[in-house]
């Protein structure tokens, strides 16, 4: 068995590369993956919502230390009024933002202040210009991160949270990269993008590294699933619908099946 | 055949024309069923809802949708956050795909338990085999639409088990692309056909119910109807039987829609399609991963039959097998109900076909047992081991003991091989020697003296 072991596990791997077309190297890298912890938001259960003072805090800092980097290309200003932002606070958001547009009425291409109908413009012209700023890196657009990723909520706060100054005793990091419990392979490109105090929240606040993560993780599961409300509560009232109709269903059937035996 | 009175005289002046109503009348409502039917015979209704939910859902969807490399992705996020309602066609849609297989796989168990496929139901049988076919055709195809990675990669790899064959196999390859990789004429065929199939399964649906109404359905006992007392028309018991099974089934997938609606798929198809970056795990769908494992159980050659050939082929064949079952499974018993030995063998295939699912979601290379650590230092030893012996001028492969440990690969391999014995040799022997239990004489008497009328 086992001389033959050598071989069949030989064919194994090449095979099972070949078949699948797939590549065992990436396979084995991701078994190394990260570590990520598990916390309560607001937004989880049959009953959840989005927490709108988190939501606020969450854009001061995408706003303010992830828009520098990352788009949020399917996310509209306009679709802040859902969470609560009044039409003049969107307004006054989307305005701060320089759209281009054109081609005008002489065929050339402008810049103007954004409006309600605008996304989030994202902060590079092409993925070239974002790797070429980034190290090579790509900065991913932050508007499905959330559903992109297992475990998303927790995954992202555990990657915002899960940077370490140094890399523990025995860990070569690469050129560039960063220490993080959470990504996989323990070596990341974004340097950490949250200090203390780096946002001044709006409302007081203390902006703690794990406060702004859980609000930022919670803007991003807004943007990634802002259907969630509408559809949980939708949800609760078909289920019961359902159910009641199973139930009158169910004295139908048994009064029509009364005389069969 | 008695006509159904009308008294709408419009009606009775079409029906003289185009007997339709009479047809109607005659297979949906007097339609002489089986009156012991279980709740096991729920779900091939259940499964004609299924289908009728995705195409609806289906067909308004496409008219969102775009289908191009470059568009696809975002054209599914428009569905999600700008169309009214879209989250919830699209919610629905894709979770009604694997509705539909749930529904479909027991509905096929069930006709595998209780010998449905047994003569004279044969026919009946292969058409509900050429729908589970064209379904995973079809499913496969709809899982690519969104482009996101596991859309693009399982495209990838299933497409490419095509060039296992022999001699043409590239070439067929290229052709199902229609170009050199998986690529935007992929998308746009792909959308083509997944429009195109559902309303080829809604054909062989006909076909299935018209095969089934000649014979009627089978039962938990197994044995014909002998006379009205032993059936009841379908309307209204079994269309109110349906109705209360198919609010309760839209119960449980109503939670998967409105409350765990991506629990089912895979997070990686929320990363637009990268032909430049492999995910780190490509796997299909939750009901493709039997087959996945079977495909992979296959990791060495036979002769001249390289590893993949033999995956691809023992992959179709673990469906192909099912269309000869009717004459592999010798017994003359048709309902595992009165066959004590089958229904043993029967709850084992089921855990089978589950291990199987569980290895397809895995690594097959990954250790089963063993830990990873373990497994690690092991193959570090090695490692040193042979490094030392090609120091020293030695084959270092040859002079190390390369350390075995379990993997997912060979549980696959040992549940691929019994699912296959369980068809191709347990169930001919099975139908010979098993000692059934005695029938009743007919479906309104089951109380029996004798054995009359039992196999063997």
């Amino acid at each position: 068995m086992n001389g033959d072991g050598v071989m069949t596990r030989r064919i194994v791997t090449g095979l099972a590369a070949a078949i699948l077309g797939l590549g065992i190297a990436t396979a084995a890298q991701a078994s190394g993956g990260g570590t990520v912890g598990e916390r309560h938001w607001s937004f989880q259960g049959i009953f959840g919502t989005y927490d709108r003072a988190a939501l606020r805090r969450g854009l001061q800092v995408f706003q303010g230390s992830c828009a520098s980097c990352h788009g949020l290309k399917y996310i509209a200003f306009r679709n802040l009024q859902d969470v609560g932002f009044t039409e003049g606070e969107v307004k006054a958001i989307a305005v701060d933002y320089t759209i281009a547009d054109g081609p005008d009425d002489a065929g050339d291409m402008f810049e103007r202040d954004g409006k309600p109908s605008d996304r989030f413009p994202s902060p590079f012209a092409n993925e070239n210009a974002a790797r070429a700023s980034n190290g090579g890196a790509l900065p991913p657009d932050l508007s499905l991160i959330v559903k992109a990723r297992a475990d998303g909520a927790n995954y992202l706060y555990g990657l915002l949270t899960g940077y370490h100054d140094e890399a523990p005793k025995g860990v070569e990091l690469m050129e560039g990269m960063y220490y993080n419990d959470a990504f996989s392979g323990n070596q990341i490109a974004m340097p950490p993008p949250l200090f203390a105090d780096g946002v001044d929240y709006e409302d007081g606040t203390e902006a703690t590294v794990e406060q702004m993560a859980a609000d930022v993780t919670t803007f991003l599961a807004w943007a990634a699933s802002p259907e969630m409300e509408t559809r949980k509560r939708l949800g609760i009232k078909v289920i019961l619908f359902l159910l009641v109709l199973s139930g009158l269903l169910y004295a139908v059937k048994r009064k029509v099946w009364a005389d069969v035996h | 055949m008695a006509a159904p009175t009308m008294n709408n005289r419009m009606i009775k002046w079409f029906d003289d024309r185009l007997p339709i109503f009479t047809f109607m009348h005659h297979e949906l409502h007097e339609y002489p069923t089986p009156k012991n039917l279980s709740y096991w015979w729920n779900f091939g209704s259940l499964a004609g809802i299924m289908l009728v939910v995705m195409i609806v859902t289906g067909i308004v969807l496409a008219m969102h949708y775009t289908a191009d490399a470059n568009l696809a992705f975002g054209s599914v996020e428009r569905i999600m956050r700008d169309v009214n309602y879209g989250w919830l066609l699209r919610y629905i849609h894709s979770n009604g795909g694997s509705m539909f297989f749930i529904v479909v796989y027991i509905h096929v168990f069930r006709g595998l338990y209780y010998g449905s496929y047994k003569s004279p139901r044969e026919v009946l049988w292969w058409l509900g085999i050429i729908i589970l076919l064209l379904m995973m055709a079809t499913a496969f195809m709809g899982y690519v639409l969104p482009w996101g990675q596991m859309s693009f990669w399982g495209a990838t790899v299933i497409t490419n088990l095509f060039s296992a064959i022999p001699l043409v196999g590239d070439s067929i390859v290229t052709w199902l692309w229609g170009g050199f990789s998986v690529d935007d004429p992929t998308l746009n065929r792909f959308f083509s056909l997944h429009y195109l199939l559902p309303f080829v399964i809604v054909g062989v649906v006909v076909l299935h119910l018209w095969a089934l109404h000649v014979h009627g359905s089978n039962n938990p006992k197994g044995i014909d109807m002998k006379g009205p007392q032993d059936s009841i028309p379908f309307h209204p018991y079994y269309t109110v039987k349906d109705l209360f099974g198919a609010a309760l089934f839209f119960v449980v997938y109503a939670v998967f829609i409105f409350f765990f609606p991506d629990y089912l798929g895979h997070p990686d198809n929320y990363i637009p399609a990268n032909p430049l970056v492999t995910p780190a795990h490509i796997v299909p769908e939750w009901y493709f991963l039997p087959f996945y494992a079977v495909l992979r159980a296959f990791d060495f050659d036979i002769w001249f039959m390289p590893a993949k050939l033999l995956g691809v082929i023992a992959m179709f064949a673990s469906i192909l097998v099912l269309f000869v079952l009717p004459w592999l499974d010798t017994s003359r018993v048709r309902s595992g109900t009165f066959r004590p030995v089958f229904k043993w063998f029967f709850i084992i295939l089921i855990i089978d076909c589950v291990v199987l699912g569980y290895v397809g979601a895995k690594a097959p290379n990954d250790p089963l047992i063993a830990s990873q650590e373990s497994v690690q230092a092991a193959n570090d030893e090695y490692n040193a081991c042979v490094a030392k012996a090609d120091a020293a001028g030695k084959n270092g492969e040859e002079e190390c003991d390369k350390p075995f440990f379990v993997q997912y690969v060979h549980l696959g391999q040992l549940t691929t091989a019994y699912y296959f014995f369980h068809f191709l040799l347990l169930l001919p022997i099975l139908g010979r020697t098993e000692r059934t239990l005695p029938l009743p004489t007919s479906i309104s008497e089951p109380v029996t003296k004798g054995g009359a009328g039992a196999g063997q």
